[in-house]
């Protein structure tokens, strides 16, 4: 394993063993997405347009990722951990993509309770909604940990870091509920797998930025 | 080693350093003392390259994995074992052996029977015990220490002393006590 790999396989190791210790964000994410489904479950009207009930699931899955992204570096705030990383001669991209793959690691798991409960509330699930939400995934953690790592080093970051990420994945939710209800997906999933690719090399690119002054 | 002219750090409206020129050369152990705000922590920072001059030239020769930097915070988790930690860091600075390495910083530092704690149950004077074998985990050619003896016992004190005394890396110390340090000082430094 090159030194790049491990360096990103030794930060996202750390990002689960202090989820798995300290169960801060996971349980908050998953009783969101349950409570979330729920509550929409019963405020829609009967007889709702697979449209409408496809959008609360999505407007769920980004409200649950914003919920998991506040935490985020919250483990680096405490005791300024963040910067014994940036002082490290790592690359600085390898924490970015080392707290996207646990931030996406949370994701998935919230997915594997919201999606069943969707299917149980709503209606079942197509391979092309379950390819949507898997694509991104992906978009949500790059472009989401950039912004968390911005946030965190501001003190209204509780009010930035929404106000950042909710624009910027707008096209995620067009994306997603086009690939869930459009008679034709394939289209919606190459949007959704371009915006990913997009984003991923921004955000690689630019984190080094965003964590020097 | 280290070269600065006509450095300047503004936060805002507020100038924390003004014009400061300093040479440091390669074995210097420079103190740093001053007042509340005069900059110590800010002149390290800079020197770390964890913030950046607002004005002036800053050249530190030395490249950023070489260097040890003790900060106010202990750049740790608290949520993983002092072992666990200092093993984290080892792998990101690439050291060979790092589980001995570590294992053989707790020991000099007197945190071998706790190295399976979580560094969140530490006190103030472990912590502080921690983040300075982190910060020495790595055998840095310029340490740039912030009150390195906050929250030390005197046992504590006397391990840093002899960390201090052994070591002929650059250092930059800054703290409120110099006289701790004055045997080993090459040169200080007033910020007013």
């Amino acid at each position: 394993m090159s030194d790049y790999a491990a360096d990103v396989a030794a930060l996202a190791r750390k990002d689960l063993l202090l989820e798995l210790r300290s169960r801060d964000t996971l349980p908050a994410m998953l009783l969101f997405v349950v409570s979330a489904l729920t509550v929409f479950h019963f405020a829609l009207p009967a007889g709702s347009s697979a449209r409408a009930e496809t959008g609360l699931l999505w407007i769920a899955i980004v409200f649950t990722a914003l919920l998991g992204l506040t935490r985020a570096f919250a483990a680096e705030r405490e005791h300024g951990a963040l910067d014994g990383l940036v002082l490290a001669p790592s690359d600085r991209s390898a924490i970015w993509l080392g707290k996207t793959i646990g931030v996406t690691a949370f994701l998935v798991l919230a997915e594997l309770v919201a999606l069943p409960a969707f299917a149980l509330f709503f209606h079942s699930l197509s391979w092309e909604l379950v390819a949507a939400v898997a694509l991104a995934d992906v978009g949500i953690a790059a472009i989401g940990t950039v912004l968390a790592a911005m946030a965190a080093a501001s003190r209204a970051r509780e009010l930035l870091l929404p106000l950042m990420f909710l624009p910027l994945v707008i096209p995620v939710v067009i994306g997603g509920v086009g690939a869930s209800v459009a008679v034709n997906p394939g289209s919606f999933l190459a949007f959704l797998a371009l915006y990913d690719a997009v984003f991923v090399i921004l955000c690689w690119a630019s984190f080094e930025y965003v964590v020097t002054e | 080693m280290i070269r600065a002219q006509n450095l300047s750090k503004r936060f805002g409206d507020k100038r924390v350093l003004e014009g400061l020129d300093l040479e440091v050369a390669r074995g210097g152990f420079v103190i740093v003392t001053g007042p509340n705000g005069s900059g110590k922590t800010t002149l390290l920072r800079l020197c770390a390259g964890l913030a950046a001059p607002t004005d002036g030239e800053l050249d530190v020769y030395v490249p950023r994995g070489r260097i040890g930097f003790l900060g106010h915070e202990s750049l740790l988790y608290g949520e993983l074992t002092a072992l666990e930690n200092l093993e984290l860091y080892g792998r990101l600075y690439r050291l060979p052996e790092r589980r001995e390495r570590s294992g053989a910083m707790l020991e000099r530092f007197g945190l071998w029977r706790v190295r399976n704690e979580r560094a969140g149950t530490f006190s103030r004077g472990m912590l502080q015990r921690l983040a300075l074998c982190r910060t020495f985990l790595h055998d840095p050619d310029l340490l740039l220490l912030d009150e390195p003896f906050d929250g030390l016992d005197a046992e504590g004190a006397e391990l840093l002393h002899a960390e201090l005394t052994e070591r002929s890396a650059t250092a930059l110390v800054a703290t409120h006590d110099p006289e701790a340090l004055e045997p080993r000082a090459t040169a200080r430094l007033a910020l007013a």
